[in-house]
């Protein structure tokens, strides 16, 4: 029983991972597909526009642009996978190098968005199904409501000029003030870590001020997807049998909701959060913008306004690959919480 | 799945059906709604807090929001007919086609299915956008291309459901085969579910166009559209703050409309789940 048991979590890890492994492998075709069927034109990038005709004939072959394009694609993946994502032309760097360093405060601002939107999520989608219709219930939908529907770039923008230009209670954009902006060792990229470190007195307070906004503004549109899912699957298995059933026992409701649905709806919320968490880290490209925070995003949109394509596609390659696979850890984790999924 | 045998007896549903409606008739009556000329800029103006000539105020090169705001609803609503155009179809098709067919046909369209569900929308319409050039079809494109998903596994569901049922068994009986069996007898039993998720989807596409256009990946100035008025906004956001507020609003009140509308449409089609 057990080694049955063992074989089948072992094939739908096999199953999982071959998913995954197609899944990145169209990502890179349509990423190759975009590189391919751009209007611009690599050779010319590296020849310049009065190169002789030799030349940029030479830059064509160089670039293996005359190869027919299944070559050109078995390149390409084999330049991916060995870490090469060509040379961004804003920066004059590797675009490999480019993200490593940007990455680390996409990171730290997504994760702490998804610590708080998962509590107050969660929180609001237990709160809403406790008396489903009461007061509370309305208020968080209308709240969640909103979360859900609201441009999170305006309601940075918005909170950039009340509570940093109006009443001055955070810090503006950026991620540290000026003053201790180049005094920080940035060792290892996350703020919060590296001015703790440092123990320059009032760093870490100030990394804190700035991050404060960008995480909250970021963490809007989870908090209210989270909160209506949550609520939805606790309603949705509130209408079962065996709830009616731990009533009739006398079980009180804080039992019934704790240890009876909570175990139930688990499953659903587990996939809501890692689903939540891709989403986050997608949406960390607008609100990198709107704070001038040096990440992923804005390295992104700083790249197609420079129409630097090996960094734009370099970039949606990382994001992507990070969607795709919290996308299919969500699935795993669900079956994993929750046996009766198959 | 009945129907709703009174569709309008949700709140939800005539909330987000007036907010739309007023969204509808501001798109095709905007020469007339409009004060100013949206494209009209008046130096002397610019910059003006909410006035009574300017009731929204002005914006940098003095060019009346209001105006634009009103203009502003026709690429938005554009954008969100063309993506459902795109991807409703497409997604319909796959799903239909694979539920039906079964066997192999069924494990090939919904592994692409999934392979591209699991693709980041925003980041991918970005790059598609960057690559390609701006503008309202690369932008309707781009959203479309991962887009159509939703819908193929939601008619692939329906389409099992019904693929062993009396109702389709009769139909073949009377010689219906083919695509007519699932034009005409299929599709019907997928709308409902299709329309709350259509509803969903517009909501968040918005956000995403609003996003696109806000990076400057939009149609371009002078064109009024909501998320390039918050980029211009943005400038001034310190100083004066109107310019970016009432786009921003804009935009939210639509995507709550198509939120509500969902919601509505999922409380009248099962009424244990109000």
């Amino acid at each position: 029983m057990r080694a049955r048991y063992g074989r089948r979590v072992l094939r739908r890890v096999a199953g999982a991972a071959a998913t995954l492994a197609l899944t990145i492998a169209a990502l890179l075709v349509v990423t190759f597909a975009l590189s391919s069927l751009s209007p611009i034109d690599p050779a010319i990038r590296l020849v310049g526009d009065h190169a002789s005709a030799a030349s940029y004939q030479q830059a064509r072959r160089d670039l293996g642009l005359d190869r027919p394009w299944p070559v050109q694609f078995a390149r390409y993946v084999s330049q991916v996978l060995r870490g090469n994502l060509g040379t961004s032309s804003s920066t004059g760097q590797p675009v490999r190098d480019d993200l490593a360093k940007v990455f680390p405060a996409t990171l730290e601002l997504a994760t702490l968005a998804m610590l708080i939107s998962a509590a107050v999520g969660l929180a609001f989608g237990l709160l809403g199904a406790w008396r489903p219709g009461g007061l509370t219930d309305g208020v968080i939908r209308i709240l969640s409501l909103a979360g859900n529907s609201i441009p999170i770039f305006w309601l940075g923008l918005l909170a950039l000029y009340l509570f940093y230009a109006h009443l001055h209670w955070t810090g503006g954009p950026g991620r540290l003030d000026d003053a201790f902006e180049y005094t920080i060792d940035r060792s290892t990229g996350l703020v919060l870590i590296d001015t703790w470190r440092s123990g320059v007195p009032g760093a870490f307070v100030n990394a804190i001020t700035h991050l404060i906004l960008p995480v909250l503004v970021l963490a809007a549109n989870a908090i209210g997807n989270i909160a209506r899912l949550t609520r939805a699957a606790l309603l949705n298995e509130s209408a079962r049998e065996y709830v009616i059933l731990a009533r009739a026992k006398g079980a009180g409701e804080a039992r019934v909701l704790f240890a009876h649905i909570l175990p139930n709806a688990s499953g659903a919320a587990v996939t809501v959060l890692a689903l939540s968490y891709a989403r986050l880290l997608e949406g960390a490209v607008l609100t990198e913008t709107v704070f001038a925070w040096p990440g992923l995003g804005r390295y992104l949109t700083t790249a197609l306004f420079a129409a630097d394509v090996p960094a734009i596609l370099g970039g949606t390659l990382v994001i992507g690959v990070c969607f795709v696979v919290l996308n299919r850890c969500a699935d795993l984790l669900a079956r994993a919480v929750d046996p009766r999924i198959l | 799945m009945n129907r709703p045998r009174r569709p309008f007896t949700s709140a939800d549903l005539c909330l987000g059906t007036a907010v739309l409606g007023v969204a509808l008739f501001a798109a095709l009556m905007a020469p007339w709604l409009a004060p100013f000329d949206p494209i009209a800029q008046d130096i002397g103006q610019r910059l003006s807090p909410p006035t009574l000539t300017h009731l929204l105020g002005t914006d940098g090169l003095g060019r009346d929001i209001l105006s634009r705001l009103i203009y502003g609803t026709r690429p938005t609503l554009a954008l969100v007919a063309l993506v459902m155009v795109l991807s409703v179809p497409i997604g319909l098709t796959v799903g239909i086609v694979a539920g039906y067919c079964g066997g192999r046909i069924e494990r090939l369209l919904m592994g692409v299915t999934d392979v591209v569900m699991a693709f980041p929308t925003l980041v991918l319409a970005l790059a598609f956008v960057g690559v390609m050039g701006p503008g309202l079809i690369n932008s309707a494109f781009a959203l479309a291309l991962t887009g159509w998903p939703a819908y193929a596994r939601l008619a692939r569901t329906e389409t099992l459901q019904m693929r062993r049922s009396d109702y389709l068994a009769a139909a073949e009986m009377h010689g219906i085969v083919g695509p007519r069996l699932l034009w005409g007898h299929v599709l019907p039993a997928c709308v409902p579910s299709m329309q709350i998720r259509l509803a969903l989807d517009l909501a968040a596409i918005i956000l995403a166009a609003a996003g696109l256009s806000f990076l400057g990946l939009g149609m371009g100035p002078p064109t009024p559209e909501w998320g390039a008025m918050i980029a211009d906004g943005s400038k001034v956001i310190f100083d004066q703050w109107w310019v970016a507020a009432s786009p921003g609003a804009a935009i939210l009140l639509l995507s709550v409309a198509f939120n509500l509308i969902a919601d509505g449409l999922r409380a009248a089609g099962d009424p244990s789940r109000a």
